[in-house]
């Protein structure tokens, strides 16, 4: 499937997958994360549930501290 | 526009900043100075004399709330801004009630997890309101790495990588940039569709 990451677009040799799977996919290994698919939140426990499908838009902020 | 026009715009907004250490006091003087009418301020915290290498206090005001001496340095800054402040640690509740009626919200929290949790909060129950959070402004150099992106409502201003840490301190430079690219932003989502 194909899907926008970020703003810029990724070929991924997979049908589906959850945004779970996208994040250990991506080696994303970040305690804190932001995940919005499709400009919906999806929370940490809804993430090996909601599925990514060609064509998604799919958002991942990493937080880090400071301000 | 000319600068009366823009604040004859701005004067008629409301900005929330949740958090006053190095991004919401000097987010919020940037806005006090361009003359946004309402800032709704919050903070728990006191000011300690290491705030002082890049938060918008005074050395006599150690020891103080930060909230409401924020809110008598805006008010020498710009005395025409209408400043409401909260001394108070904020969750999701908070949130909601404190800033329902803003224009625009700023994310100016310290803490990773606070960052989240505002987030959240905001996307998933106020999800009209533009959310301008900073994220990675640590350290020291490399202007270039600090930038804005946004995804819908939600505006993303610094570097995304740079965490604090012992050898990575906030220091002024950098965390004044990202608070100025913030009320940059916020200035941006405020006039937008206004006459140019």
């Amino acid at each position: 499937m194909r899907i926008t990451l970020n703003n810029r677009e990724e070929q991924i040799d997979k049908e589906v997958m959850t945004v779970q799977e996208l994040i250990d996919y991506k080696n994303f290994s970040f305690k804190l994360l932001v995940t919005k698919v499709n400009g919906k939140l999806v929370k940490k426990d809804q993430r090996d549930r909601v599925i990514i499908r060609d064509g998604d838009k799919v958002t991942v902020l990493h937080l880090v501290s400071g301000g | 526009m000319t600068f009366d026009q823009i604040k004859q715009v701005i004067s008629q907004k409301t900005v929330g900043i949740a958090g006053c250490g190095g991004l919401g006091s000097n987010c919020a003087v940037a806005l006090a100075r361009v003359g946004v009418g309402k800032l709704i301020i919050a903070d728990f915290d006191v000011i300690d004399e290491s705030n002082l290498n890049r938060q918008y206090y005074y050395f006599d005001q150690v020891g103080q709330k930060k909230s409401y001496t924020l809110q008598d340095n805006l008010y020498f800054v710009n005395s025409r801004v209408e400043v409401v402040a909260h001394d108070k640690k904020l969750g999701t509740a908070d949130i909601k009630r404190i800033y329902k009626g803003c224009d625009v919200i700023v994310e100016a929290f310290d803490l990773a997890e606070m960052k989240e949790m505002i987030i959240e909060t905001v996307l998933e129950k106020m999800p009209g309101i533009p959310l301008v959070v900073g994220v990675g402004m640590a350290g020291w150099g490399d202007n270039n790495s600090l930038r804005t992106r946004y995804e819908g409502n939600l505006y993303i201003c610094g570097d995304e990588r740079s965490g604090i840490s012992e050898k990575l301190p906030p220091l002024a430079p950098r965390v004044g940039i990202v608070a100025n690219m913030q009320a940059n932003q916020v200035l941006e989502i405020l006039l937008k569709g206004e006459l140019k």
